[in-house]
């Protein structure tokens, strides 16, 4: 069966190593949180200038002054930092921030990414998403693997308007877990119950599947 | 007004000078840390023709969006512009334009702009619908395009607290693009919650020195709150 939101938000969260700094994208990278493996400390990074965010605040604690990337009200956690948006940028953008998780629309064999824009229909922007993707070395993509028609969303060439080019090396979808090296899509490991054969068929780039493909256990 | 009191006495006064056509750029990220009372006053004046740079333009009857409501807002340079009816209206009639900018390139623009740099490469936006027409050069293998830098004829920022001086600080996350908005504008305007005499804020703990600010103001702040979450247990 495919994975479900939780699930892929979960074995992205295996990735996490203790003491990193890491920014959480809106939607399912945004559940990573809740999976932080035991006796790993992570830091969160929102991008309207907050390191160390915490959890939804009470109504008693609830302050307009403080909020994430989402513009939803937050907490900061004790040992955290408030910034600029300048500065919050150049943490990103100098590479100082150990992950970034982000959702998309395609993902091709090069690395591109388009995560902002559909032709037609009306453009709100980019936010903070070029950003994101432009300088960091650790990113997570998380979507499904292909859209409700059926239609693969990794691609050989990104049909949307990209997001970032040549960025994007690992892949997490609700079928697989996948790497970008060298102009091809290399899958990793399987969802329970998915066969290499329905990937294949729902991978339009180029697909290698080595011999030491594992599939995903879930407790 | 004398020596390096910033302390104006009225709106009228903190925003004497704005004109139709002109630019200005506001501090803000949604409604969080917005000037409400300088944006206020720029209805009550009815300028038209502007260009603002904000990171948003408000929601339909908050923060920004009030401008759209005459049509004062010609051209709106900002990074999400999602949350906005009456923005989507005019857009799709033509009578807005919009030119979306990554949100740190935006932050960097505004920057740059006030520390006197004209222009700065960046690998953002290379390769994608920002980059287009833009100069672009590799640096140590990462290609890069070449972003202008942002100034304005007015900066309306809002801090915490303020001395007369013009030395600021903010509060929390209502930081946001408003210390860089506050240097780029050729008349900067600061609206804050408190005035308080100078000596009494902590000089190193200044995120913003008074010569950056060349009116300051004591406002009122409704703090309307876009998304309001909650958890009881305490858990996101």
């Amino acid at each position: 069966m495919s994975l479900s939101r939780e699930q892929m938000a979960s074995r992205v969260a295996r990735e996490l190593k203790d003491g990193y700094y890491v920014n959480l994208g809106i939607g399912i990278p945004t559940l990573v949180a809740n999976y932080i493996p035991q006796g790993v400390e992570v830091m969160l990074q929102s991008e309207n200038g907050l390191l160390g965010m915490g959890p939804f605040p009470t109504e008693e604690t609830i302050d307009a002054d403080m909020i994430n990337a989402g513009k939803q009200t937050v907490t900061a956690i004790t040992g955290a930092s408030i910034f600029s948006s300048a500065e919050s940028f150049a943490m990103i953008r100098g590479g100082h921030v150990d992950l970034t998780v982000l959702g998309a629309f395609e993902v091709d064999v090069n690395g591109d990414i388009a995560s902002w824009m559909i032709p037609g229909k009306l453009i709100k922007g980019m936010g903070g998403a070029m950003d994101l993707v432009a300088s960091a070395e650790n990113i997570i993509v998380i979507m499904t693997h292909a859209d409700k028609h059926g239609n693969s969303k990794l691609l050989e060439k990104c049909t949307l308007p990209l997001t970032g080019a040549g960025c994007i090396k690992q892949i997490m979808t609700d079928l697989a877990w996948l790497t970008v090296e060298d102009g091809a899509f290399v899958l990793r490991e399987t969802a329970p119950g998915i066969s290499i054969d329905e990937i294949r068929a729902k991978t339009a780039g180029k697909l290698i599947v080595p011999d030491d493909v594992r599939e995903m256990t879930f407790s | 007004m004398a020596g390096f009191d910033k302390v104006v006495p009225d709106y009228a006064a903190a925003m004497a000078g704005l004109e139709d056509g002109m630019s200005v750029i506001a501090g803000g990220f949604g409604l969080c840390g917005i000037p409400e009372g300088l944006i206020a006053q720029i209805k009550r004046m009815g300028t038209t023709g502007l260009t603002v740079y904000s990171n948003n333009c408000g929601v339909d009857g908050f923060g920004l969006g009030i401008l759209l409501e005459d049509r004062q807002v010609k051209k709106m340079v900002s990074s999400y512009v999602g949350e906005n009816k009456l923005f989507e209206q005019q857009l799709l009639a033509g009578e807005l334009e919009v030119e979306l900018t990554p949100q740190g390139t935006l932050a960097e623009k505004m920057r740059a702009g006030g520390a006197g740099i004209p222009a700065f490469f960046t690998a953002t936006g290379y390769g994608t619908p920002v980059g287009e027409g833009k100069e672009s050069r590799c640096f140590n293998g990462v290609n890069c395009i070449l972003e202008d830098a942002i100034t304005a004829d007015f900066s309306i920022v809002k801090a915490w607290k303020a001395d007369r001086y013009g030395n600021a600080i903010y509060r929390h996350t209502a930081q946001n693009f408003n210390p860089m908005a506050a240097t780029a504008g050729k008349i900067t305007v600061m609206e804050v919650e408190e005035i308080v005499e100078p000596g009494e804020l902590d000089p190193t703990g200044i995120h913003t020195p008074g010569i950056y600010v060349d009116r300051l103001i004591q406002g009122t702040f409704e703090k309307r709150i876009e998304q309001r979450t909650i958890s009881a247990s305490g858990g996101a």
